[in-house]
């Protein structure tokens, strides 16, 4: 396996967070008040004194953290899940996490007619570990092997859309239209209550995960030369699985359920930087916030004067970039 | 020792020809209106209009059929996509059968105002998985190093992610073909007359001796390509040969009943278990389990919340799901 130049893959993400970065600014000033990029940057220092000010800070700047904080969140979830399954098709959905989330918001909302929205989050991350837990329980065998992990996670995850299924059509009808668009993923609505409830676990969980980078390395080489390495393998797979669940819960319980990043944002970033997850996680992350982003844009500036869920809108901005990396032809040295 | 291996994998096949039968018969008979065996005879023998006898006809016995034909397609389709791109989580829809299918109807919807009849509709699909599948295929020979299972894997993923988001874009545009396009979309094997499953019986029936005929090869496939290559099999004739055979099959599932998930990916691992990897083993006995578990969930479907029907897909996941977790807690790995 040829190493790549570390200046490169550095260049690389260095880029990929310039770029997250300047995709803010611009969000904040599209919108449907179009506001001046001058105006955005004097709010953003807190030196905008006009009425743009209020819509800037309040109402687009949270959910532009949001959007990077959970794409970001989803994509790491899904490279370490990736690490640990070793295989290509694993997401956070795969853990049984959106399926959980789904069942418990929708039996919440059946139960409870007269729900409180604010509780939705917790409910929904309480039902991700919840069907977590059972799946990792029903894999465990002298230990949990990935090949175990993913047919149960299939199973779980089929069982819990099922579920959902069977809540919707025992209940009331108005309650379907609820849900189904809490199922697509959206971003409407996020203001900094949410943020503020997120961003700790968020910026603390991703450089847990970057700890366990050297040891998904050494998974991938295989079980065998794993242990002989000296890896602890069952309590490292519990770890990595655990932060993979907490990450994807929290984005879960605050967007909704997000497709395609969690599963494409690894391969990304591996076409662009190679296999090492040390290097991985963090394209992984930028790469998910981009998308996110100009989902949540797309969603916001199509239809106007809709709002349409960013989730409709992640594999449509992100799968032929994916492609485009796929297929690209392999330049000499690269 | 050999010999008698075989004698009882003979015997199960002739046990799993009688379950289905059974399960088609009851599936006949069971419902919101229970039947006896002799209304069935009166219904094609002496049929008088009533509404007993149409809903034999038109409702009961295609149901049956249709349920046993898909289950028995998708679950070979199934067994040799997890061969062809050597995952086991593999399923028919990664090829973007599904999700073509169900954006080519939501287009052809848009565009004539939804107002297409059921046999155009089933036209549609079916061109719009070949489309979809086609390319995600050529897609997967792109790229330095001609065809990879991971290139064909991720491939799949994406375009599929692509078209149900175009889908979704489409629908969110277009909110009067949602209706119809809703509908469709939720895999039944209700509600669709036989004349849907007649038109791509032939399809299936090509689809059916094709995969018969490559389980041989895909064998040698499941090796490695290397050992593959060092025995002489024309890798490239088998792949084709094989993604042929899946979209046939898949294709025409998804025409005549929509998207139906799950039954593809687990009876496959289902009868692995069973009858171990020879192919030429393993692809009868998913047809007939695949369509044994589609026959009882459709049967299932109607008892769960009556006089409401579930769709097939949920009694899918409740007979489904616990068989898996045991043949996957059981496996040696």
């Amino acid at each position: 396996m040829k190493r790549r130049p570390t200046w490169k893959n550095a260049t690389i993400v260095s880029s990929l967070a310039v770029a997250a970065l300047i995709l803010a600014v611009f969000c904040l000033s599209l919108g449907s008040v179009s506001i001046p990029i001058r105006d955005v940057v004097l709010s953003l220092v807190g030196m905008n004194g006009e009425g743009s000010d209020l819509i800037i800070t309040q109402f687009r700047l949270p959910r532009i953290v949001a959007a990077l904080l959970i794409g970001a969140a989803l994509a790491v979830s899904g490279s370490l899940l990736q690490g640990v399954i070793r295989n290509p098709l694993a997401s956070p959905d795969l853990l049984g996490v959106t399926g959980g989330a789904s069942v418990a918001v929708v039996a919440f909302m059946t139960a409870f007619t007269s729900y409180s929205i604010h509780y939705v989050p917790i409910i929904a991350i309480a039902g991700a570990f919840a069907a977590a837990s059972v799946n990792y329980s029903f894999a465990w065998k002298k230990g949990v092997t990935p090949s175990r992990l993913v047919l149960i996670g299939i199973g779980i995850s089929t069982a819990m859309s099922a579920l959902t299924m069977f809540l919707l059509l025992s209940g009331p009808a108005y309650l379907a239209a609820q849900v189904l668009n809490w199922m697509t993923g959206s971003l409407y609505g996020t203001n900094w209550s949410y943020i503020k409830a997120i961003w700790p676990w968020i910026v603390a969980l991703i450089p847990l995960s970057l700890l366990y980078a050297k040891e998904l390395d050494i998974q991938a080489l295989g079980e065998e030369t794993a242990i002989g390495l000296g890896s602890r393998l069952q309590m490292s797979r519990m770890v990595a699985m655990l932060l993979s669940v907490a990450l994807a819960g929290v984005a879960v319980g605050i967007a909704g359920t997000i497709s395609f990043i969690g599963l494409l944002a690894p391969h990304m970033a591996r076409k662009l930087v190679g296999n090492r997850y040390g290097i991985v996680i963090p394209t992984a992350a930028l790469i998910g916030a981009i998308v996110l982003l100009l989902a949540d844009l797309a969603g916001r500036m199509l239809f106007l004067p809709l709002d349409i869920p960013a989730g409709v809108f992640t594999a449509g901005v992100g799968a032929p970039f994916f492609l485009y990396l796929l297929f690209r032809r392999k330049r000499p040295g690269a | 020792m050999q010999s008698r291996r075989r004698k009882w994998k003979w015997i199960g096949l002739a046990v799993g020809c009688a379950i289905l039968l059974l399960g088609m018969l009851a599936s006949v008979l069971f419902g919101l209106q229970q039947f006896g065996l002799r209304d069935i005879w009166l219904a094609y023998t002496q049929f008088d209009g009533s509404n007993e006898h149409l809903i034999v006809t038109t409702t009961r016995v295609p149901r049956a059929l249709i349920a046993a034909a898909v289950g028995a397609s998708l679950a070979v389709a199934g067994a040799i996509m997890q061969v062809l791109t050597k995952n086991p989580i593999a399923s028919p829809s990664l090829l973007g059968i599904n999700s073509g299918a169900v954006l080519f109807i939501v287009i052809g919807l848009a565009l004539t105002g939804s107002s297409l009849p059921m046999s155009s509709m089933i036209w549609i699909a079916l061109g719009g998985a070949a489309i979809t599948s086609l390319f995600v295929y050529t897609l997967s020979m792109q790229g330095g190093g001609g065809f990879e299972p991971i290139k064909l894997t991720l491939a799949g993923a994406a375009v599929a992610a692509f078209a149900s988001s175009v889908t979704s874009g489409i629908m969110l545009i277009h909110k009067h073909s949602l209706e119809t396009a809703l509908l469709w979309m939720i895999g039944s094997v209700s509600g669709r007359e036989l004349g849907h499953l007649l038109f791509v019986l032939p399809y299936l029936c090509v689809g059916w001796l094709l995969a018969m005929l490559i389980a041989g090869s895909l064998n040698v496939l499941a090796l490695g390509d290397d050992n593959a290559k060092s025995l002489g099999q024309r890798l490239t004739l088998i792949r084709a040969a094989s993604a042929l055979a899946v979209v046939l099959l898949a294709g025409s599932s998804v025409a005549a009943a929509g998207p139906i998930a799950f039954v593809g990916l687990i009876v496959p691992h289902l009868c692995r278990y069973a009858v171990g990897s020879d192919h030429r083993w393993l692809l009868p006995y998913s047809a007939l389990t695949g369509a044994i578990l589609l026959v009882a969930a459709d049967l299932a479907a109607r008892f769960v919340l009556m006089p409401k029907e579930v769709p097939v897909g949920v009694a899918t996941a409740l007979i489904g799901v616990p068989f898996l977790i045991f043949v996957a807690r059981r496996r040696k790995s």
